[in-house]
Order: C-alpha cells, then sequence, then structure tokens
C-alpha cells in the first residue's frame, strides 16, 4: 500500500514536472522531460542528494559577462532580418519570430542595418590590479576556501544587470571591481570568512545570483579598503525536508530554478517565482525581499520564510525555534529581509513548501481597454478569488507580446488567428489600439482550478472582458523570461531600455500608469530622444489594497552622446512622477544604491534613524560596506 | 544689498515675438452667413477624450465618491436622509449644468454674423495662437482663461472658435445671466453653465460645482472657460484674480488624475467696450442694470453705434505641470483618499495664488494698445495740470501730436503691444479729439463730465500694466528720503505693497519688479546707478515726472479714502454703508472746492474700496494713519 502510493506520488510528481516546466522550457514533445532537465542542471543527472553545480564557480563559462542570461541564447536579425532565438533552453529556442522586425524598427525608429555591437571579450587591462590585503589573503587561503582575484571572476561580480552597468560592459569599460573572489562552501565557511574580514577590515559584499537591478552589487568607488565578494552560489544544498511541518531547510545560494527542480523531485515545491528565478538566488531573495509571480497562492518571500540564519560582524542571527508566528517584540526578520547585504550573509533558510499542483492551466482575457481591465483586477481582488497569477498588459505591451509569436507551421493556425482577430475587433468592436490583455494561470486541483476558471471569467464578463485562450496567457508569461534577451538585442542596435516596478493603492492604479508613461515620453522628447520611446506598463500583482504595477521602457538612442546619461535622467523623472503619484520606491527590486536618494521621504527621519542605528550596532566597521539602502 | 539691478538682457519685454494677426469678419463681409452657420463642424479633441453626453456627465458627478463623500457629511450634520440631499443635489446640478448643442451654436454663428458685422469694423485673431491652442487641446485638457471687459467677451469666444473649427468650451457664467428669460437656456445650450455668485459655506453646492467642472476637464469633454478676475472689469484696468475655479481646474493634476493641464490665457482687448458709458456710470454710483432680456432688446440702439476693431489674441498654452514644478509637493496627496475634500495646503494656496497673477499678467502683456488709449493718458495728464491751475483750456493738437510720438516711442522700449496705424498720426488724432469734443469734454455739467473723464481715465487704464512699475520706481525715487539704493527700494516696496491690490503685481515678487523697473528705466537712459546711489539724468525728469503723474489718481484715490476713515467713519460701518459714505464725502469735498480733479478719481476709489474696508476691520489703526501720511507727503511735493 505504501509503496503503491509511493510509486504514484512519483508517477504524478513526473507528470507534474512536465507541467510546471510549460512556460520555460522548449515545446512540449516526447523527450520533453530531458529537455527541461537541461534547462534547469545543465543535464547532470544526479539526485537531489548529490552534489550539484547548477552554476559553477566560474559563471562566465555558462553565462554571458556582458549581458543576460546563457552564453548559448540570444536573439539576433538573421541575414534575411528576421528575429530568431538561438539556443535550445526555452520554448521559443530555435524558432523564427517574423513580425519582430517589423515591430522593433517601427516602434524604436530603428533598423537592423545599424548596429551597434558589443565588445566581444573582456580586456583585461580594462580592469584595475586587485588591491589585496595581504594578512588577509594569506589566512583565507589556510581555511582552504577556494577564492580568485582573476580579471574576469571579479568583474562578473562587480555588477548587477541595470541599464548603465550592462551598457558599460558591453564598451568593454570596467570600474572598481571586487579585488578577491571567496566561494564558501557552507555555513561555517562564511563564519569563518567574516571573522577574517572583521579582523583584518576588509569589505565584504555578498554576491547570490548577480541578478540586481538597484545598482546593489556596484562596488562603492570612495572604498579603499581590499574588496571581497562573497559568492554563495556553492552552498546550493536543499540540507532537509520536513514533511510534517512542509517545510525545508536550504542553503541560501541555491538559484530558484534549481530550489524547485530538486523540490519537484520529492513532489514538493516552494511556489516561489520571481522572473528572474533562473538565476537569482534564495539569500538574494531574502536580502531584498522578493516577490512571487503566484503570489497569490504562495505568498511573497516574508509569508514563506519560516527561519533564517545570517552570519554579521557581530556573530550569527538567528531565531531560537521554527514557528509559525511569534509575538516576541519587531520580528527580527524583518531587520534580515530587505537589508540588501549591509548586515550580514545569509546562509540558511527554512522555507514553506507545498505539494506540487496537480494541475495547472494558463489562461487570457481581452479587455476593451485598460480602465475596464483594471476594476476587472480590482473586483477580482475585491472577492479575494486572484488566480496563482493574474497579470494585466496594457496595449503596446500587448503588441510587444504579439510581435513575439513564433512563426505559425500551418495554414489553418494562421486562419484560426485571423479570424479571432476579426470576432475581437470587427464583431466586438474592440479597437485594436485600445485594448489590452490579462494573462491568467491558475493552479491546484483540476476540478477546483476549472471552478476558479469560471468564476475569474465571470467577473471578466462584467467588464467587458473576452476569454482569449490559454496560448496567449503562456506567451504572455513567456515574455517575462525572454525580456532580459531581448533588451540585450536592442542594445545590439541603438535600443537601450530597462524595466521598473513600484506599488500602489487601488484608487491610483490608473492615475499612476497614465502619468508614469506619459511623463517618460515627456521626458525623452525634453532630453533630445529623436523617436518617441516605447513607454508600457502591467499590473502583475494585485492585493487587497493595491497592486503592483510594472513598468518599460526603452528607446533608440542614436544621435545621443550620452545616452546612458539620458537615461538615468528619464528613470529617475520617472521614479519622481512614480512617488508623486502615491506609488512606492520599490515593490521588490529593492533600494540598492539607484534609490536610496529616496529612502528618507518613504521611510520618515525616525524610521532611517532606526534602520542606521541597528547598522551601527551589528556592523560598526562598516565590513558590509556595500552602502546600499541607507 | 539684494535689490540690485540684476534684470536680464533675455527678459528685456521688447524683444518678445508675438504672432500677426488675421481679420475674421473680412471673410463674413465676403460670403454667406447662413453657409457658414451651417458648415461642417469637426473639432479637434483631447486624444483621451471619453466621449460622453451633458446628461451622462451629470449623473458621473452624481455618482461621485467625492459626492458620496459629502452628501453623507452633509447629512450627518443637518439630520437630513442622504436620499433629500441627493435630490437636493440633482436638483441643484439640473440648474448649474450646461447642455452644449451644435444647433444653437449654428444659431449664434449666424446671429453674431450679422451683430458682429454692424458692430465692429475689424476682430482680429492671431492665427498661430490658434493653431497652438489646437495642438494643446489634443495634447492636454485645457483651460481657457479670457481677460473680462464686456458681456461679449464669451461669446465672442465660442465664435472665434467656431470659426476656427476648434473644440467650444464651456463658460463658467454668472448665475445673473440664467435670470434671463430664454436667453438664459440658449446661453447654456452654447455651452454656459451657470455658478451662484457666492456660496462660501454651502459644502454641497460646492462639491457639485468642483467635481462638475473637473470631470468635464478630466474627461476631456471640452475646454473649460473661465473669467479669472471674476467680473467684468469697469476700469480696463486687470482685476486681482480670484482663485476659486483655478484651484479647481489645477487640482486634477495635483492630485494627479491627468498628466497635465493647459492653461491658455487669452487677451480681449477693445477699441471700445459696449458697456462704455454705463461702467462709468456704475462707477459713479447708479445701479448696474439687471441683466434681462427686455433690457438686451432696449439695448439695441447700441448697433448703430461703431465700437471700432477687436483683437484677441490667444497666448501662449502654460502647462500647470511646469508651473508647478519645484513649488508644489505633489506626496501631500498620498496619506488620505484624495476624494475626501480638504482645505488647500500653505504650498498649494501660494501657488495657485503666484500661477493666478501670472496667468493674469499674460493676459496683460498681450493686450493689444491703440494710439487712442496713449493719447488717453496725454490728454488727462494735461486736463489735471490744467484744473489744478484753474484754467479750462486744451492742448496744441501739434504739441499733443508730438507728446504722443515720445509716449508711443516710450511704451514700445517697456514691451508694450501697440498697433500703430502707419504715420497717419496727425489724423487719428484730429478724429480722436473731434470725438471728445463731440462727447462734451469741456462741460460744466458734473455728471457728464464725470462720465467722460471716466471713460478717458478708462482707456488710459488700458496701458497702465505697461507703466507701473517704472512709475511706481519713479514715485518712490520722488518719496524717498534720498538717492541711496537701499531707500528707494524700501520706498519702492511700501508703495508696491500699498498698490497690491490695485495693479497686478505678484505677491513677493518685489526684488524681481524692482530689477524690472531699473532695467527699464536705465534702458531708456533716465537713471543712472552708481555703486550706492540712484541717479536722474538730464532727460530722464520727463519720463520721470509722467511716469508719477500716472499713478496720482491713485494716490488720491487712497488719500481720500484714509481722510474718510480718520475723519468721518465710526466704528459700526459695514460694507454696504461704506461705498456710499465715502462718495457724500467726496461730494462734500468737491462742493467745498477742494481738489476739484479729484472726481475723477472717483473710479479709483470704488475700486480700493474693497481693499480698504477689509483693512478698515483688519489693520491696525496706525497703519492707516501711515498710509494717509505717504500719500499726503507724495501730494504735496
Amino acid at each position: 500500500m505504501a509503496s503503491n502510493s509511493s510509486s504514484d506520488r512519483q508517477r504524478i510528481a513526473q507528470q507534474r514536472l512536465r507541467i510546471i516546466a510549460g512556460h520555460l522550457r522548449a515545446p512540449v514533445d516526447s523527450d520533453s522531460t530531458i529537455l527541461a532537465a537541461e534547462c534547469k542542471a545543465q543535464g547532470s543527472k544526479t539526485d537531489v542528494s548529490s552534489e550539484r553545480k547548477t552554476v559553477p564557480r566560474r559563471r562566465q563559462e555558462i553565462l554571458k559577462w556582458n549581458g543576460w542570461g546563457y552564453s548559448d541564447t540570444r536573439f539576433l536579425f538573421n541575414k534575411k532580418g528576421q528575429a530568431e532565438f538561438t539556443g535550445k533552453r526555452y520554448r521559443l529556442s530555435g524558432m523564427i519570430i517574423p513580425a519582430l522586425q517589423n515591430w522593433f524598427e517601427g516602434t524604436f525608429g530603428a533598423s537592423v542595418q545599424h548596429k551597434s555591437p558589443a565588445m566581444p571579450i573582456l580586456t583585461s587591462s580594462a580592469v584595475q590590479p586587485p588591491t589585496l590585503n595581504e594578512a588577509f589573503v594569506d589566512e583565507l587561503k589556510s581555511t582552504g576556501i577556494p577564492c580568485s582575484h582573476d580579471a574576469e571572476d571579479r568583474v562578473f561580480r562587480g555588477h548587477g544587470h541595470c541599464l548603465h552597468e550592462v551598457f558599460a560592459l558591453r564598451e568593454g569599460k570596467v570600474g572598481r571591481v571586487p579585488d578577491i573572489v571567496v566561494w564558501p562552501n557552507c555555513h561555517n565557511d562564511v563564519v569563518k570568512i567574516v571573522e577574517l574580514a572583521c579582523k583584518h577590515n576588509v569589505c565584504l559584499i555578498p554576491y547570490g545570483g548577480g541578478t540586481s537591478v538597484s545598482s546593489a552589487l556596484e562596488c562603492p568607488p570612495e572604498e579603499t579598503r581590499c574588496i571581497v565578494s562573497l559568492d554563495t552560489s556553492q552552498m546550493n544544498r536543499i540540507l532537509w525536508i520536513d514533511e510534517k511541518n512542509l517545510t525545508a531547510h536550504v542553503e541560501a545560494g541555491i538559484v530558484g530554478q534549481e530550489l524547485e527542480r530538486l523540490l519537484n523531485e520529492s513532489g514538493y515545491c516552494t511556489g516561489h517565482e520571481p522572473d528572474s528565478m533562473e538565476f537569482s538566488s534564495l539569500g538574494g531573495w531574502v536580502a531584498t525581499r522578493a516577490s512571487g509571480m503566484k503570489k497569490n497562492i504562495y505568498g511573497n518571500i516574508e509569508d514563506l520564510v519560516v527561519h533564517v540564519k545570517m552570519v554579521t560582524p557581530q556573530g550569527v542571527i538567528e531565531k531560537g525555534c521554527q514557528c509559525p508566528r511569534m509575538s516576541t517584540g519587531p520580528d527580527i526578520h524583518h531587520f534580515i529581509m530587505g537589508s540588501e547585504g549591509t548586515l550580514g550573509v545569509v546562509t540558511e533558510v527554512t522555507m514553506k513548501i507545498r505539494p506540487m499542483p496537480e494541475y495547472q492551466k494558463y489562461g487570457s482575457v481581452v479587455f476593451p481597454n485598460f480602465e475596464q481591465g483594471v476594476a476587472c483586477l480590482r473586483e477580482v481582488a475585491k472577492q479575494r478569488c486572484a488566480p496563482a497569477s493574474i497579470r494585466l498588459m496594457d496595449n503596446e505591451q500587448f503588441k510587444f507580446g504579439h510581435a513575439l509569436k513564433p512563426q505559425v507551421s500551418s495554414i489553418f493556425t494562421s486562419f484560426l488567428d485571423g479570424l479571432k482577430k476579426f470576432y475581437i475587433t470587427k464583431f466586438k468592436g474592440f479597437d485594436p489600439d485600445r485594448l489590452c490583455v490579462a494573462t491568467l494561470l491558475f493552479e491546484g486541483d483540476r476540478e477546483k482550478v476549472l471552478q476558479h476558471e469560471k468564476q475569474v471569467y465571470d467577473i471578466a464578463a462584467k467588464f467587458g472582458g473576452l476569454a482569449a485562450g490559454e496560448d496567449n496567457g503562456q506567451r504572455g508569461y513567456m515574455l517575462t523570461f525572454v525580456i532580459a534577451y531581448l533588451r540585450d538585442l536592442g542594445m545590439d542596435y541603438y535600443v537601450i531600455g530597462e524595466s521598473f516596478e513600484t506599488s500602489v493603492p487601488w484608487d491610483r492604479v490608473l492615475d499612476i500608469c497614465r502619468n508614469v508613461k506619459a511623463r517618460i515620453i515627456q521626458e525623452c522628447k525634453d532630453k533630445g530622444v529623436q523617436f518617441s520611446p516605447l513607454s508600457t506598463c502591467r499590473v502583475t500583482q494585485t492585493y487587497d489594497a493595491g497592486a503592483c504595477v510594472y513598468f518599460y521602457f526603452a528607446f533608440n538612442y542614436r544621435g545621443l552622446s550620452d545616452p546612458v546619461h539620458v537615461y538615468e535622467q528619464v528613470e529617475h523623472a520617472a521614479r519622481e512622477e512614480i512617488l508623486a503619484n502615491g506609488g512606492s520606491l520599490s515593490h521588490h527590486h529593492g533600494v540598492g544604491k539607484l534609490r536610496k536618494e529616496w529612502m528618507r521621504e518613504t521611510i520618515s527621519d525616525v524610521g532611517m534613524g532606526m534602520l542606521k542605528s541597528v547598522k551601527n550596532y551589528v556592523d560598526p566597521k562598516n565590513i558590509f560596506g556595500n552602502r546600499n539602502l541607507i | 544689498s539684494k535689490c540690485v539691478y540684476t534684470y536680464k538682457e533675455h527678459r528685456d519685454p521688447m524683444l518678445k515675438k508675438r504672432d500677426d494677426f488675421e481679420d475674421i469678419l473680412e471673410e463674413r463681409r465676403n460670403s454667406s452667413d447662413l453657409k457658414y452657420a451651417l458648415r461642417c463642424y469637426t473639432p479637434v479633441l483631447y486624444k483621451g477624450v471619453t466621449p460622453c453626453t451633458s446628461s451622462m456627465l451629470k449623473s458621473m458627478v452624481l455618482q461621485s465618491d467625492q459626492l458620496h463623500y459629502v452628501i453623507n457629511q452633509v447629512s450627518k450634520e443637518t439630520g437630513k436622509a442622504t436620499d433629500d440631499i441627493k435630490e437636493e443635489a440633482s436638483a441643484i446640478l439640473e440648474e448649474m449644468a450646461q447642455c452644449l448643442q451644435l444647433s444653437t451654436v449654428r444659431f449664434f454663428a449666424f446671429t453674431l454674423s450679422k451683430a458682429f458685422k454692424t458692430l465692429f469694423r475689424s476682430i482680429c485673431v492671431n492665427e498661430d495662437g490658434i493653431q497652438r491652442l489646437q495642438q494643446a487641446i489634443q495634447e492636454h485638457p485645457v483651460v481657457l482663461l479670457p481677460s473680462h471687459r464686456s458681456y461679449m467677451d464669451f461669446l465672442l469666444m465660442s465664435y472665434i472658435l467656431y470659426t476656427y473649427d476648434v473644440a467650444l468650451p464651456v463658460i463658467a457664467a454668472g448665475m445673473d445671466f440664467m435670470g434671463m428669460k430664454f436667453v438664459g437656456e440658449m446661453l447654456r445650450m452654447s455651452g454656459a453653465f451657470f455658478i451662484r455668485r457666492s456660496f462660501g459655506g454651502d459644502k454641497l453646492y460646492w462639491a457639485l460645482f468642483s467635481e462638475y467642472v473637473k470631470t468635464m476637464l478630466k474627461n476631456g469633454f471640452a475646454p473649460v472657460e473661465f473669467f479669472l478676475e471674476g467680473t467684468r472689469s469697469r476700469t480696463s484696468k486687470s482685476l486681482t484674480p480670484k482663485l476659486g475655479l483655478l484651484n479647481i481646474v489645477m487640482d486634477p493634476f495635483l492630485k494627479g488624475e491627468v498628466f497635465d493641464v493647459n492653461v491658455v490665457p487669452v487677451s480681449i482687448s477693445y477699441e471700445r467696450v459696449l458697456e462704455e458709458t454705463l461702467y462709468a456710470r456704475e462707477l459713479l454710483g447708479i445701479p448696474k442694470p439687471k441683466e434681462s432680456t427686455s433690457g438686451l432688446f432696449k439695448a439695441r440702439k447700441i448697433l448703430s453705434e461703431d465700437y471700432g476693431s477687436i483683437h484677441v489674441y490667444f497666448g501662449q498654452p502654460v502647462s500647470v505641470r511646469s508651473l508647478a514644478q519645484g513649488k508644489v509637493n505633489r506626496c501631500q496627496f498620498n496619506l488620505v483618499p484624495r476624494h475626501i475634500p480638504r482645505r488647500p495646503s500653505e504650498d498649494i494656496a501660494s501657488f495657485v495664488n503666484d500661477s493666478a497673477y501670472r496667468l493674469v499678467r499674460a493676459q496683460e502683456e498681450n493686450m493689444v494698445l491703440k494710439p487712442w488709449v496713449l493719447v488717453a493718458s496725454l490728454l488727462l495728464q494735461y486736463h489735471h495740470q490744467n484744473q489744478a491751475a484753474g484754467q479750462k483750456r486744451g492742448i496744441a493738437l501739434g504739441e499733443l501730436t508730438a507728446q504722443a510720438v515720445w509716449l508711443r516711442d516710450l511704451s514700445r522700449q517697456y514691451g508694450a503691444f501697440l498697433h500703430w496705424p502707419g504715420t497717419v498720426v496727425t489724423q487719428v488724432f484730429t478724429i480722436i479729439l473731434l470725438a471728445l469734443l463731440e462727447q462734451g469734454l469741456y462741460f460744466f455739467e458734473l455728471l457728464s463730465q464725470a462720465v467722460i473723464l471716466l471713460s478717458c481715465a478708462s482707456y488710459r487704464n488700458q496701458a497702465l500694466h505697461v507703466f507701473v512699475r517704472p512709475a511706481l520706481l519713479a514715485l518712490a525715487i520722488h518719496t524717498a528720503s534720498s538717492n541711496q539704493k537701499q531707500e528707494v527700494f524700501n520706498s519702492f516696496s511700501f508703495l508696491r505693497n500699498m498698490f497690491s491690490n490695485e495693479f497686478i503685481l505678484c505677491p513677493g515678487a518685489t526684488v524681481q519688479d524692482f530689477e524690472e523697473a531699473c532695467y527699464l528705466l536705465v534702458k531708456t537712459g533716465a537713471l543712472q546707478f552708481t555703486q550706492q546711489e540712484v541717479l536722474v539724468t538730464e532727460r530722464g525728469h520727463r519720463t520721470l515726472a509722467f511716469l508719477s503723474t500716472m499713478l496720482d489718481p491713485f494716490l488720491q484715490g487712497y488719500q481720500v479714502v484714509c481722510r474718510f476713515l480718520c475723519e468721518e467713519a465710526t466704528e459700526t460701518l459695514t460694507e454696504k454703508q461704506f461705498i456710499p459714505a465715502v462718495r457724500k464725502f467726496i461730494k462734500k469735498l468737491l462742493l467745498a472746492g477742494f481738489y476739484l480733479l479729484l472726481f475723477l478719481r472717483f473710479s479709483f476709489v470704488c475700486v480700493c474700496v474693497f481693499f480698504f474696508t477689509s483693512a478698515f476691520y483688519k489693520m491696525h489703526n496706525c497703519v492707516l494713519c501711515v498710509c494717509v501720511c505717504v500719500c499726503v507727503c507724495v501730494l504735496s511735493r
């Protein structure tokens, strides 16, 4: 009986794995499982207990040094001018995307004839020689913890993925970078490193997945001490799973996709899926207060964390039990979550886990306009029936998503598409320049999912929404994973861009979307950008009291002498506009150094004082000297 | 010291570029009015417009969060049932709302064409301004702010916009018009909505009214038009702005409900206002006739008179966003739901006030001045001097011409927007003088003489905005105890404060105004600055004398009121009793043979009376005494 049910469970788990892999991976065909495994773990075939190196120490072996993601995966315009997505890792990989070129040229006034290629390789002469604290290095070496002061290793850890960082790398420009990189293998290694750092007064900057978009990984140029990048990527094991309490104790260096894959093998998941989950690490999530796409079911990181261990210059901070909730003064987890590497290194985390969902279904709804869409989301939030994920894209983003449709294989599909379009625009009278689409993801028991789906579609219908099929929904989520690759494509053709987010009360959602988009367009015009920029947004999360809004913004920088500066001015103006419209400084990207200037008005003088006094107590010598947040 | 002369070259008013005018009546005289009234009208609308009808607007207002909140509040306070209040609200809205209809507009287009052609020689409009307006309407919600000198203003505005195929505005009009049978409804159907003159304490009315205006603005239903000055200026001098409606139309931007609001100042300059004599009589204390349809018919005799030409200048659209840049912290609305009515914070109140003054100045700047205006200024100064000297002679035509040319050049250098018809100067003056004589400039009968002189003064007033800052400086130099720069500045600052309700002087801009005045007087060679001192040049005396004489009537007006307050006023004077009492007092002075020319300044007394009434209750007596002393001392020189 017992063995029977366990094999049953395994079978179901396999099946679920196939489904959940959906939006991340190559087309679901006969050998989808193998492909899926390849995507997440470079084809290694070991099991949970064995040591796995999803991310090698030399990251540059599989990841781009001056762009997003895997080296083998990128967008390009082929000789015929058609866009192509290389590699085998994603659903879109290896496909031709016929509409992208037109959209790209039309939206940005760019041309596939005008290239702005990146420097192909890093010249090590561009990198300053390391400032080494010899005594520290000697003692570090005697501990046996691997370390390196190779130029490539150092450069890789001196940046996140802000536009200015990637732009500089593409031009081969390197500023202040860490002087040494160390790879602790476990909690105790970290304790040793931090002790040594305190003893020799060197600066430590924790490094997880390197996906920061807040300048958090930038080395402060004014830092004169030796800067040590503490790369947690080798601390990537699941130490135990507690099926009675549904928790897992995990080392903080594990990246999202690896964590999910390993848990899936045991029939569980965390359900925490930030858009960067392929590369971002558990420790990074904790340090920035990350949010996952499916937070409606599983919660954000603060809801998922049960116990955290952090190594600080004052010692290790952790709670004495693994309790679901405590009334013991201010929750010390909240000093840790969002500390952005200024207080210490998160080494181990106990997280809630859930059995893998039995059934997963995508969906989409077309609304006649954005206003109706937002009204619908608000109603869904009011009735507290939001599916695992619900996102509303505006018209520009809908068109963007449409441009990413891969080549259709049969006349029949294209005929169907045409018919659909005719039905929506002509028969239903939707204005193609105003309509917008909500993408949905349902998860759970099959029966409940179907019931839930009906409930949501019924609400949508009240706001003029029409169900628009699973395919549109799935493509919407795919966009999230490929958008960063698309930015690299843009940068090959004089187009730069970025995304940024905020959270805002419900009554402000429409106003903030309109005003921030308009502000971006106006600022670009004022700053001499020749062609009107792409300025688009989507509502990506719903809460009881508000929503999370995500903005994309990109423009063609031909004719500008300092495009990055223009870009930064526009982004700065956009953030001011967000704050003026009642939006937050950040919903989940964090503050880093990019948004530090607004912290005081965001949390008040007293709030700043509280944070500073914590920092002063925990790290009086500013060992964790990345200067983020405060 | 802070008052060093730093007025920059690039702010030189003379370099202001202005558009050319186009006469829209010319085409009307050459083609069919009927065809014109029936032509295809397809204006460009706001790009974010939500199409809706007038009745939909009303229901949007009634269903708004703001109104719900206020209704509940009123219900709690008065104990009335919310349903009753809702009904009341609905009735108020019914009384207020416009119902813009194209057919009525077409009717007006036809009849007004006929009327305008009889009344006016030309209606000149700057077409570039129209194009800018059209662009602005497409981009953002638009507020039109015309100057207000005549009942004609808003009909004229709509007429011009119809002619150029621009979206027709909805217009805030006083309740007085609604009393006119039939005409009131016609106006309503051509876009007017009616507001009570005062509703200070009535929360429900205020909520309905502000929500109604905001809804029309936010949805881009139509440009919203109102008069910043609140009422027609009887003296052709811009009135200090009223802030209520400006507060309302800026609110959607400040609260982030729209990205921006474009405010377009419009300057309407009449060669001769239809209400000319009416105003003068009103200023002399003859009550304004109540607006009525029969009155309108009786007034049709004006159709037989010549009112010259009208110049309408559509100014540069002003973005409220850029006005507010760095002045208002919009985050202040983040912590309380936006639909709960709140008193504007200090920074917003002062921002709106500053903007209002800037906008009125923008109107003034583009007012077209006719030679008439300058000649009237000169004639009045001569008249005063003659009267004071007990003479009753005029001025030689040749001398007047020479004077006028001098004044023309001076005012051009001060940035006046002059419309000077070629070289036929003498001819023009002859005509003007004849007209003056005909109307009895030298009548001895008190009342008609006053009417004529007041009309003359109102022409002179049209040019005041050009000269007011240099004139204040000239007067300051005159009154200052020494030529020390600081002394002059202090005296300038005192005079400026005293006249802050009389002229359009932006609050808090004393230093800028001083610098501007210094710049202009230095530029025209009337003043020289040394390290410490201000020196009047040889040829500057004439300019300074002219300028300070220009302010004399105002000073005397203030002086008389001060005298009245000191000599006659009892503590219990109410506002209603105040004006007739001052009038009586002046009459007494006149009959006693004191300052015969004072009668002329009657108008200004009336205008400044409001200022002084409030001052009377609020200010300490000794402050008043200072006022009086200064006035007297200025005059005694």
